[in-house]
């Protein structure tokens, strides 16, 4: 007998419940409980909440927990096959460009690459500091035999924080101009930022196969799209009304008004958004690597699996070192942009 | 050129109408009620609306100054953006060049803000990221004129508001009354014969504030522009106005030449608005005189129109049995007596005052 039974008897409903009674598979508590030689239907122990599961075992009409889980992934696997028809087509240069960059990055012989990442790096921040601790880090990296994948981690990084900065600021500017697009749009992105990162893998891996690279994409992008989107918006909405009216008193179309005065002022805020995106995007490689990213993040799974302390350690380095660079060069890159339209 | 002046004064270059401004959320349920004289106070405990400007009427003409004076709270902001529709009324017509600006649709009232209407602004609104040429040159950057040809006219009118050599700084870079001399370079070089200023002197010391009223009657002497300017400041109002207008809690309080409204206030509110100022540095001979006088009259010497009654009384050296001829242009066109002149220095108190003193 169970707890509930009382309950269900009580409200005559005794007779729909054993209607056609069957028994589900058993769950692991009935299975313990049977090879312990004991009845789990026992009406023993304290009274349990009235979840599903209890009831179940008073009533078997009421579904158990599980099957609410089971359906869940029922569904996913039933919208499988449709979603792929849609998604997969329109993911599928993410893959390209993904692969693409990787096979460029790691193929280019390193006294071409380095070189040509130093200058980059001269060109958007000109600041000499930041640019020798760039060349020494890759010096560093390439010591210890690192090069490789730490140049593979970026190669992940320049193309997702490209493709969010793609789709993110037209998103901010959307979001700056309609409130109800801001209203609708913050929820989503607050949950796109507090999921854990790992609930992000969950329904990709069904849609995809784990040995796709836009798997790790779409992750990646998901992640560390918000900060950009914020920022956009942010910094649209606080440019100086009084130049917006300006603006206007001039005559300026709305699309002068926005590449003219609107994406200028805010160019700073974004360029910080950026930055944040930058960040997020390296803090999610390495959990992209469960799912088959390259790159340093393989290293530091590797010293986990394995307990090969040293290497998990010396890759996690690596990917410190990485960010201090990425955070370095694009911070500077924004002080640059700041100074030169600073209102002081 | 001159023809086509006296034939502006006629005919308004701009003509506003019945215009009102209510500002809440459903300002036309509201606008009966305004319209049939509900007053302020009342229409915002009763609707929750605020009058923003009721029933305004004014005649701005071509080639003139006309300065719109209130306290803060006045609406005379609000009046101002009217004009180039950046805040849109609640019911009334605004002609310009007899075109009814409420009726355009977009394209034509962007022609109208970019070639027939510019704005000084009271905190500049300079583009922050924009050197001070490229500043100056927006508006032409705006109708898509070629680089060199607008910072040519840039160029050339930031040497008028002496400016020159400062096309490369950046605005933050400059002073504040430098700045606001970037402003109005910038509408000087959209080239439109309406100028709109907003308070364009208020946020500038008052040093420099004289400074830039000089800059703006010497351009004004030169150029002929048809000017609507903001002030809450009589002297500057009475500085540059030859048509004055007084709003109060949005509405008109009194309008007309500042010399008129200086001898015959309507209203206590401008008695003591005009009551601070030293009325003999204000007033002119003109306004005090008796017209026409006759060739052989005996006079005590020469006095101009145009000047003010502080130095006509340092001309007769503080006598008060004098009499002076006016002149204007080399002729005679009135008297004025050193007692009219006193007279006229007696502050004023207004007409309803007067009548209800007689009770």
């Amino acid at each position: 007998m169970a707890h509930y039974d009382g309950v269900f008897n009580a409200l005559g409903l005794r007779e729909w419940c054993d209607a056609g009674k069957e028994d589900g598979p058993m769950t692991m508590a009935q299975l313990l409980a049977q090879a312990q030689g004991a009845d789990a239907n026992e009406t023993t122990g304290p009274l349990p909440f009235p979840s599903l599961d209890s009831l179940h075992e008073a009533c078997g009409k009421i579904p158990q927990t599980r099957e609410m889980t089971a359906g869940l992934e029922r569904f996913f696997l039933d919208a499988k096959d449709s979603l792929k028809v849609v998604l997969d087509p329109l993911t599928q240069p993410l893959s390209w460009m993904l692969d693409g960059a990787l096979w460029l990055f790691t193929s280019t012989p390193w006294w071409i690459l380095i070189p040509l990442l130093i200058a980059l790096t001269w060109w958007v921040s000109r600041s000499k500091p930041v640019t020798i601790f760039v060349a020494l880090s890759f010096a560093f990296l390439g010591a210890i035999d690192h090069l490789e994948v730490a140049v593979a981690t970026l190669s992940i990084i320049f193309v997702c924080t490209g493709l969010c900065v793609l789709i993110g600021v037209p998103i901010g500017i959307a979001m700056s101009k309609y409130d109800g697009l801001q209203k609708t749009g913050i929820p989503v992105l607050d949950l796109l930022q507090t999921l854990p990162t790992f609930v992000y893998l969950i329904p990709l891996i069904f849609l995809f196969s784990v040995t796709e690279s836009k798997l790790y994409g779409i992750a990646i992008i998901l992640y560390a799209v918000v900060p950009v989107i914020r920022l956009t918006d942010l910094g649209i909405r606080l440019v100086d009304k009084d130049v917006i009216e300006a603006a206007d008193a001039f005559g300026m179309t709305s699309k002068q008004k926005l590449f003219k005065v609107e994406i200028p002022l805010a160019l700073p805020n974004i360029m910080a958004g950026v930055n944040q995106t930058i960040m997020m995007s390296l803090a999610m490689v390495v959990i992209a690597s469960l799912v088959s990213a390259p790159g340093l993040g393989v290293l530091v799974l590797r010293g986990i699996r394995n307990l090969e302390i040293g290497v998990g350690l010396i890759a996690g380095l690596g990917i410190v070192l990485l960010a201090v660079m990425l955070d370095r060069t694009s911070k500077a890159a924004l002080a640059r942009v700041d100074v030169s339209r600073s209102t002081r | 050129m001159t023809e086509l002046a006296t034939d502006t004064t006629t005919e308004p270059q701009i003509r506003i109408r019945g215009l009102y401004k209510i500002f809440g959320s459903t300002p036309q349920k509201v606008l009966p009620e305004v319209e049939k004289g509900m007053s302020k106070p009342d229409v915002l405990a009763e609707y929750q609306h605020v009058v923003g400007l009721r029933e305004i009427d004014i005649d701005i003409h071509a080639g003139k100054t006309t300065v719109i004076m209130g306290l803060s709270g006045s609406g005379k902001s609000t009046l101002i953006r009217h004009l180039n529709r950046l805040i849109e009324p609640t019911t009334g017509e605004i002609l310009v060049d007899g075109q009814d600006v409420m009726k355009m649709n977009a394209a034509e009232l962007r022609e109208l803000r970019q070639t027939r209407m510019s704005m000084v602004f009271q905190k500049f609104a300079l583009l922050p990221h924009r050197t001070v040429l490229d500043n100056a040159a927006m508006p032409l950057e705006v109708r898509a004129v070629a680089e060199d040809k607008r910072h040519a006219e840039a160029q050339k009118w930031l040497a008028r508001v002496g400016l020159d050599g400062y096309g490369p700084s950046y605005p933050h870079q400059l002073s504040g009354g430098m700045q606001q001399r970037v402003g109005i370079a910038r509408a000087l070089t959209s080239n439109s014969d309406i100028m709109l200023m907003d308070e364009a002197f208020s946020a500038l010391d008052p040093l420099i504030r004289t400074d830039m009223q000089n800059l703006l009657l010497e351009l004004q002497g030169e150029l002929h522009k048809t000017i609507v300017f903001i002030t809450h400041d009589l002297d500057e109002a009475l500085k540059l106005a030859d048509h004055l207008v007084i709003l109060k809690d949005g509405e008109i309080v009194q309008q007309g030449e500042p010399q008129r409204i200086l001898m015959h206030p309507e209203d206590p509110y401008i008695v003591d608005f005009i009551a601070d100022i030293n009325r003999a540095r204000v007033l002119r001979a003109r306004t005090v005189m008796q017209e026409g006088i006759a060739p052989d009259e005996h006079t005590d010497g020469e006095v101009d129109a145009e000047d003010t009654l502080e130095s006509v009384i340092a001309r007769a050296e503080g006598r008060t049995d004098l009499t002076f001829k006016v002149m204007r242009k080399g002729m005679a066109v009135g008297k004025l007596t050193m007692k009219e002149v006193v007279l006229a220095l007696v502050p004023t108190v207004s007409s309803h005052e007067r009548m209800t003193g007689t009770d």
